[in-house]
């Protein structure tokens, strides 16, 4: 159905279908209404640009194959800034690439969305195979102080339904958003449900609604977001990656980076509630929590399944969100449980975190693997280690 | 001081008004560097292109060169080292009528950022890029860079630099620019002209403006002032037209070459390009 070659599509594909999770992603990121697309092939994320390629022109946007993965990043952050919502995909050495500017993205305020279809690492590493290795670049890969907002997710229709929300998010709070999908995810296929183009919510980014001279471009609202003026609106705006003041004027002292600083990080701290979304999965009376996230996340649940039919109670938190980390509820977590058990796809990049938010209130264990997922008997025979 | 004159000195209104953001006045720029008389060359020229200033958007990289976006009051866009043209194609083709134009330093271009030239010149991006070469790295205090001729001294070439440098002109044009001009920073006349062509020009236009820094690359070479360096321009430089791009390299003691080296009519660009992709794929569309 969603197979290269096939050029009869309408612009959102409402039904059922059964395809991957990179078509899943593009296809989420055109109904939500992305107009441009910017990439450099990698594995394995190049079906996200490949669909691109034949979906975008037809609804009216663009796809442009860059020289790398800098031109690609940069040049999305110019083409939201011209008014199209716009994306890229690639896999951890691209992303590599991509961090200074998503660093620009932070500073500017500029809403994009990056997929990130993770391999191994480091370096060219498993180009082919799965990996969970990225989720610290992520968070700390560019350099200076911002709160990223990350998401990820398990099976195919989550793929389609994050796209959506990782722009939605991007627009509300201004920032470039990362989905961290997986090779595993990026390659499978299942059923994915398109809803009607009335049921997708398409959140887009403030206008200002005073003239220009009265409009400062970094002045923030309540809620502590800008609204954004882009190229051509008259507002002769000026966007710059240095410290600024509201004006957007760059201002190079203490006082203007701290007032900044402060508050992109803030806008996204004091509404990490509303960003932070979670799967509970038995958890109620578990004694034994399992924390997982992407596809390792569908093995986990596996396992709970199997230690409940053995009488273990056993339960599973699954992180959709990434980051803002959900401190708060692994705490309360640890208060309740005898342990959490970490699988993860790396040397304990998230097991590191829980260890950190449950604040020696229970055992944190990692089970870390590389290049393949977990399977629902390895982590099954941990949690009965634990009993 | 005559009456008139001192009211003339005290008067706070400038020509240019409404053109140069306010409050951003003074600027960094050192005494005899040309980047301000540059920066009155780009505002005269794109009023006389005749431009809306809603669809002018300016864009530059990092250094001395690229702060000129951030004076100018038209959409401004200052971004990362290296990175203002990738940002400036963005920008363009979400709207066939914006006029984007980038302004940055030999360095920012042609260093960090010289794959994205190639291959904004191969595509016929519809963008502007303005040079100004001033032969080093200002913003970071004078070391050598990609167009640093034999012999230059500077901080990261105390011995004096021994690679061979760019030919703009040449790679431009050869990587497919439709319009390639060179000037020094005194052909005030002839810049704006070339502006002003290169502006209205459909596609990948590219001027380079040999510059005067004598605060970081003056200093090291006996030419310790501004006007010592754009002397220097006019003893050694030579107009042609047309020139063999060939032969447009730059020395020491120049000759400069300058003169419109380029201009095609007619070449699809980038923009024109995606838009037949739009028509090619949604008439698949319509016929099956
Ligand atoms: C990624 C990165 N590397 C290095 C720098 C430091 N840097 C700032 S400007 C500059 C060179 C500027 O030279 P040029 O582009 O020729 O501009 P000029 O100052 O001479 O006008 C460098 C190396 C930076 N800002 N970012
Ligand atoms: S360092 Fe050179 S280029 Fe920079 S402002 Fe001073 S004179 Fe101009
Ligand atoms: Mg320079």
């Amino acid at each position: 159905m969603m197979s290269d070659g096939n050029l009869d599509l309408p612009e959102i594909l409402t039904g059922e279908h059964f395809t991957t999770g990179n078509h899943a992603t593009a296809e989420g990121a055109l109904a939500v209404g992305c107009k441009f697309f910017g990439g450099y092939p990698i594995t394995p994320s190049s079906e996200i640009a490949e669909h691109m390629a034949l979906r975008l022109p037809r609804v009216n946007g663009h796809f442009v194959q860059f020289e790398d993965e800098l031109a690609s990043i940069i040049g999305i952050l110019g083409a939201r800034w011209g008014g199209y919502k716009s994306m890229t995909a690639t896999s951890g050495p691209g992303y590599s690439l991509m961090v200074e500017n998503i660093g620009l993205g932070m500073m500017t305020e500029t809403p994009c969305v990056i997929i990130n279809v993770q391999r191994g690492g480091p370096s060219t590493g498993l180009p082919t195979l799965v990996g969970q290795q990225d989720i610290m670049q992520t968070k700390w890969g560019a350099h200076g102080d911002f709160e990223p907002i990350v998401l990820c997710p398990s099976s195919v229709q989550e793929c389609f339904d994050l796209a959506i929300q990782a722009f939605n998010y991007a627009e509300q709070y201004r920032l470039p958003v990362t989905v961290l999908m997986d090779e595993i995810l990026g390659h499978m296929s299942e059923k994915l449900i398109i809803p009607d183009k009335s049921k997708i919510k398409r959140v887009n980014a403030k206008k200002p609604n005073v003239p220009p001279e009265e409009y400062l471009p970094y002045k923030p609202d309540k809620d502590l977001v800008p609204p954004m003026a882009i190229a051509g609106d008259g507002y002769n705006i000026m966007v710059t990656g240095l410290t600024h003041d509201e004006r957007g004027y760059p201002v190079l002292d203490v006082e203007t980076q701290e007032k900044l600083v402060r508050r992109i990080n803030d806008k996204i701290r004091k509404n990490k509630d509303k960003i932070i979304i979670l799967e509970e999965y038995m958890l109620d009376d578990a004694e034994i929590a399992i924390l997982s996230f992407g596809s390792v996340a569908r093995a986990a649940k596996g396992a709970v399944n199997r230690a409940r039919e053995k009488g273990i109670k056993a339960g599973l938190l699954r992180l959709i969100t990434i980051w803002p980390f959900p401190d708060e509820r692994i705490e309360a977590l640890a208060n309740q449980v005898k342990t959490i058990l970490v699988p993860e796809i790396n040397y304990g990049q998230i097991t590191r975190e829980v260890e950190r938010a449950a604040q020696g209130k229970t055992n944190v264990k990692g089970l870390f693997k590389m290049g393949t997922m977990h399977n629902p008997q390895e982590i099954l025979s941990e949690i009965e280690k634990c009993v | 001081m005559a009456e008139e004159d001192r009211e003339l000195i005290e008067s706070h209104e400038h020509p240019l008004d409404g053109y140069l953001r306010e409050g951003r006045i003074p600027h960094i720029f050192c005494p005899g560097c040309s980047l301000g008389s540059i920066t009155n060359v780009i505002i005269e020229a794109i009023n006389e292109a005749g431009f809306d200033p809603k669809k002018v958007s300016v864009v530059s990289g990092i250094g001395c060169t690229g702060r000129i976006s951030g004076y100018l009051n038209y959409d401004s866009f200052h971004t990362t080292h290296g990175r203002s043209i990738p940002f400036a194609i963005g920008l363009s083709i979400t709207d066939p009528e914006r006029k984007v134009i980038v302004i940055s330093g030999d360095g920012d271009l042609f260093a960090i950022g010289g794959n994205h030239f190639i291959h904004a010149a191969r595509r016929n991006a519809d963008i502007t890029v303005i040079c100004v070469n001033n032969f080093n790295y200002g913003m970071t205090g004078g070391q050598v860079g990609p167009t640093s001729y034999m012999g230059q001294v500077q901080t990261t070439a105390p011995y004096g630099f021994n690679e061979e440098s760019f030919n703009l002109p040449h790679l431009a044009i050869t990587c497919g620019a439709v319009y390639v001009a060179r000037w020094t920073a005194l052909d005030v006349r002839r810049i704006k002209d070339s502006f002003v062509e290169a502006f209205k020009k459909k596609g990948f236009s590219f001027v380079e403006v040999l510059g005067s820094c004598p605060t970081t690359f003056g200093r090291r070479n006996q030419l310790a002032e501004g006007k010592k360096i754009l002397q220097h321009f006019a003893d050694h430089t030579v107009l042609k037209h047309d020139a063999d791009p060939k032969e447009t390299k730059i020395e020491k003691n120049g000759p400069f070459i300058v003169g419109k080296f380029v201009d095609i009519e007619d070449k699809p660009t980038l923009t024109d390009n995606l838009l037949a992709i739009q028509r090619i794929s949604q008439a698949s569309d319509k016929k099956s």
